[in-house]
């Protein structure tokens, strides 16, 4: 007796499991994501984008207000900043910074939030308790002012902010991923797991890890937004990532005592770009979110 | 046809996707009738319309579903067409529905009796002290011990039994004509559901209530219904009193069904197995669709979809094989093989 | 006949506390001294309502939770006096299929993995020998070779239990542990599985441990019956003749609430009075005393034991 398999299910199923082909699905937001991979494409090519060297300026050639203005040029096309360095290649190799700085410290803060909420949940008892405590008490403090702190104490390199900023939000992923598989757990392919004799250690690798990605996927694209603020914030306040390395939170800092004398340029592009790799990452995440959500509980 | 409490004619409702490409035939060609006081059981597994159908009744279609062609009398009136001011007199009022989960029926903020009396508040302005002691003989009718207590107690506070009759308290609040229960005791434990049974009875015999059942379980049927309805992809595949569709099913998507049950009463090695799957509303084969899962189907049904023929009056099958001689065809001695068909 | 399975004397009780620090402290008796045997290539049905019991007994014969009274003696053994390769055995021997064909298997794994889980986690065999083994049980439960490679999703209820049953086929167990396998699925589709089951049986000698609330469906399918009311066996005996003429007057009364296979089985019996009682408050004496049409004041002082009934065991004071 055999019995074929139909379409029928798969309509009613988690596309989660599949490999999903994005922007296929209905209100995909194209547009975040093409800002997201623009910037991405600036970043990694930045060497052949930039007109000129982002960390030597002449002095000659300061305070230069952008092109379409009076006393601007072409030859720097956004301006340039009070030593000189043309601001769009600061810009371009500022995005390249962003998205290390953002990227790898969501990769890590992930990482290990993720694993400590899959071994909090999971394992329970006083591993749990003591995860969980932990969690609590670093919420409390609050991110940014923690940041500095620690900023402050270890000085200011790329690595340790991203060290940082990864050590700061790990805490939101271990809460979440620590729901997710609370009740995964009283799924009954992990009960199954257990009475197939699989140990621990294999059930969460297999079974618990591969189930939560999806969750820590989304929260990863909506933390984008906070730690690239956080950076930004961080190299505004001085103890980011250090000069005269271009971070465009830096740039508005430096940029910032021009304003009095009307040198906008160099506090409004950086701040567009922010706010632009920001927005685009929270559009994102959010949808993301929505799309993810609601089939995860079908699963 | 004047004195049906109920009649549906030819009632179709799709579902329609946005870009208007996926019509789901939900309920399609649907023609039943009930008279007051009896009970009507509808019957399909999951796919088949029977939910939809109830909310096309009440008018409650979600924004992706409309209703596309005939007709709902009650008590003489097309519900169709009537405007939705209208309709919200009859829902609650005239017609009731009560729907499988108690605990997602009731609002876990209010009070029992907030609950109870809401319907009386709505339809007849009754004042919130006067539907509140209502509330009390209400609950007291529903066979709930201590109703002064109880009424002001909240949903969490009681039984799934208890709020599954609160629920049906909520229901024959307003003494409506017709109750419509959407498999209202799959969560209930058996005791449970013998005891809720009974009192839906007695219920109906008090208030001369007309009761329709949708189920999966036709053992709920066997137990309180006089007639039965029995879909299948959208469509009423065979109805007919209670006893004469368990005793002599036409249809032979009804004997399968009927034969797929275990039961106490006989020992049998194997229960009769339905092979395949029901099909996918949205893309509908040609001709009869179970054609393709039906053990007696021949050419023809895969062809042209059988209207419903009356075999005696009150009993009907949509099903070639109960043809009158006149539509019958030649071929209809010779099945189909197992291979051809599926 | 020796049983694959015993438990005697099974009792396994819960904590219940209050509040977040503890407070006042009660003990549930989710199973309470409960006795039963697992006869080879035969079917225990288990049947009781809401907190009777039944869903624990399954997890402490799968070793989800460890009994607090009383043993499970498989091959004559007692579960606790394993040692770790004993213990290997008894997991390879007893396996589970559960209710919620959705959600039994990893949407992340393909089937042959799911499949095979229990194998290679178990034992050291090429993938060339996994592979086979997995289109073998495919076969025999009714799915093609292809569905090896897809993924749940891609199957319909009924089929995703078939594949639940290939995998607690793949060690070739001698006890299958089916809590509610049915519940979840089309009516249609019950029959498909449950026939399947029987054939599987049959063929492989398989021993059911068969949990349901369809009364039918046990009666169905099990050789021998045992009727649960709050963690307690109130009645046990041969299935058919339980089912036909039920003693107790728990069991009584829960045959007859029973829905009838044809209007005409219809019975105007009087209906069972009264909710299941919290576990956490059992009635004293025998806990089916407050609904019971037949108790007298020693029901209220006394639990009634089990004892032999015409072939049955029953534990009610109307047969001492």
């Amino acid at each position: 007796m055999t019995v074929t398999t139909t379409p029928l299910a798969a309509a009613a199923a988690a596309p989660a499991a599949r490999t999903l082909k994005l922007w296929r699905l209905e209100g995909f937001p194209l547009i975040p994501a093409l800002i997201l991979l623009f910037i991405a494409f600036v970043a990694i090519f930045a060497d052949f984008l930039a007109p000129y060297d982002p960390q030597i300026g002449s002095l000659a050639r300061r305070f230069r207000p952008p092109a379409w203005e009076a006393g601007g040029s072409m030859a720097h096309l956004l301006g340039t900043d009070h030593v000189g360095r043309d601001v769009l290649s600061r810009l371009i190799f500022g995005a390249r910074v962003s998205m290390v700085v953002g990227l790898t410290a969501v990769l890590v803060a992930g990482g290990i939030g993720t694993l400590l909420g899959i071994l909090s949940g999971y394992l329970g008892g006083w591993v749990d308790q003591v995860i969980m405590r932990v969690v609590d008490a670093w919420l409390a403090l609050p991110a940014l002012t923690f940041a500095i702190f620690l900023a402050a104490i270890v000085g200011p390199s790329e690595l340790n902010i991203i060290v940082i900023l990864g050590g700061v939000y790990w805490t939101r992923y271990a809460r979440v991923v620590r729901g997710e598989v609370l009740s995964l757990k009283q799924r009954e392919f992990v009960r199954l797991a257990v009475v197939a004799g699989c140990s621990k250690a294999l059930i969460m690798r297999r079974h618990i890890l591969p189930n939560v990605i999806n969750s820590a996927i989304v929260l990863a694209t909506l933390m984008l937004g906070v730690v690239i603020v956080t950076e930004a914030s961080l190299s505004f306040l001085g103890v980011g990532v250090p000069p005269p390395k271009p971070a465009w939170g830096l740039m508005m800092a430096d940029g910032k005592k021009g304003l009095m004398v009307g040198y906008w340029w160099l506090t409004v592009f950086p701040g567009i770009c922010i706010m632009l790799m920001v927005l685009s990452a929270n559009l994102l995440g959010d949808w993301l979110r929505v799309k993810l959500d609601p089939q995860l509980r079908q699963l | 046809m004047a004195n049906k409490l109920l009649s549906l004619e030819n009632l179709s409702a799709h579902y329609v996707s946005q870009q208007g490409t996926r019509v789901v035939r939900a309920v399609d060609e649907v023609t039943l009738s009930l008279d007051a006081g009896e009970t009507l059981g509808i019957v399909g597994e999951s796919g088949s319309g029977k939910s939809t159908l109830a909310l096309t009744i009440l008018r409650l279609l979600p924004k992706a579903a409309r209703i596309v062609g005939g007709r709902i009398m009650f008590e003489g009136e097309d519900l169709v067409d009537k405007p939705e001011a209208e309709m919200r007199r009859v829902r609650g009022k005239r017609i009731a529905m009560i729907l499988q989960d108690p605990m997602a029926s009731l609002n876990p903020l209010f009070t029992i009796g907030d609950q109870v009396g809401e319907p009386l508040r709505v339809h007849e302005g009754a004042s919130r002290s006067s539907a509140w002691q209502r509330a009390i003989d209400l609950i007291k009718s529903v066979r709930i011990a201590s109703p002064q207590t109880r009424v002001a107690q909240f949903p969490h506070e009681m039984s799934g039994g208890m709020r599954q009759r609160i629920v049906g308290a909520i229901g024959m609040s307003c003494e409506p004509r017709l109750l419509i229960a959407d498999e209202p005791t799959t969560s209930l434990d058996l005791t449970i559901q013998a005891q809720y049974l009974d009192l839906l009875r007695e219920l109906q015999r008090a208030h001369g209530l007309a009761l329709i059942f949708i189920t999966h379980n036709l053992g709920i049927v066997a137990k309180m219904c006089d007639q039965l309805a029995v879909m299948y992809a959208g469509r009423v595949v065979e109805q007919g009193p209670v006893s004469r569709v368990f005793s002599r099913p036409l249809h032979p998507y009804t004997k399968a069904l009927l034969g797929s049950i275990p039961r106490m009463t006989e020992e049998r090695e194997q229960l009769t197995a339905i092979d395949g799957q029901p099909p996918d509303l949205a893309n509908l084969p040609a001709g009869c669709s179970f054609a393709a899962r039906c053990p007696a189907a021949f050419a023809r049904c895969q062809v042209e979809a059988p209207p419903a023929f009356t075999v005696e009056p009150g009993r009907s099958a949509r099903c070639w094989l109960v043809a009158p001689a006149v539509h019958a065809s030649i071929d209809q001695t010779i099945p189909l093989s197992r291979s051809a068909a599926s | 006949m020796t049983a694959v399975m015993e438990a005697k004397g099974l009792s396994k009780h819960f904590q219940a506390r209050r509040g977040l620090f503890g407070g006042s402290r009660g003990v549930v008796r989710a199973v309470d001294e409960i006795s039963f045997a697992i006869e080879p290539g035969h079917t225990l049905g288990v049947v009781g309502e809401s907190g009777c019991g039944k869903t624990t007994t399954a997890k402490l014969v799968l070793g989800l939770e460890t009994p607090s009274g009383g043993s499970i003696q498989f091959e004559g053994r007692d579960l606790e006096t394993l040692d770790a390769p004993g213990r290997r055995r008894y997991r390879k021997s007893v396996q589970a299929v559960f209710q919620d064909p959705y959600a039994s298997l990893n949407p992340r794994m393909r089937i042959s993995a799911i499949i095979a889980e229990p194998l290679v986690t178990n034992e050291k065999t090429t993938a060339a020998d996994v592979r086979q083994r997995v289109l073998e049980l495919l076969d025999l439960v009714g799915l093609p070779e292809r569905s090896a490679d897809l993924f749940p999703h891609e199957f319909s209820g009924g089929q995703r239990q078939r594949i639940a049953i290939a995998r607690a086929l793949v060690l070739s167990p001698q006890v299958i542990v089916l809590d509610e396998p049915v519940s979840a699925l089309d009516v249609s589709i019950r029959a498909q599985i449950l026939n399947l089951l029987r054939n599987l049986q049959t063929r492989l000698g398989l021993s059911y441990l068969f949990i349901a609330h369809d009364l039918a469906a046990v009666a169905h399918m099990s050789h021998e019956i045992v009727v649960m009311y709050l963690g307690k066996i109130v009645e046990s005996g041969e299935a058919r003749a339980l089912a036909l003429s039920p003693k107790h007057p728990y069991t009584k009364a829960l045959f007859a609430a029973a829905l009838p296979s044809h209007p005409d089985e219809r019975s105007d019996e009087p209906v069972l009075q009264g909710e299941v009682p919290s576990p956490l408050a059992p009635p004293s004496g025998c806990h089916f005393h407050p609904r019971c049409p037949h108790a007298t004041p020693r029901c209220a002082r006394e639990a009634p034991r089990l004892r032999p009934v015409e072939g049955r065991q029953v534990a009610c004071h109307l047969f001492d």
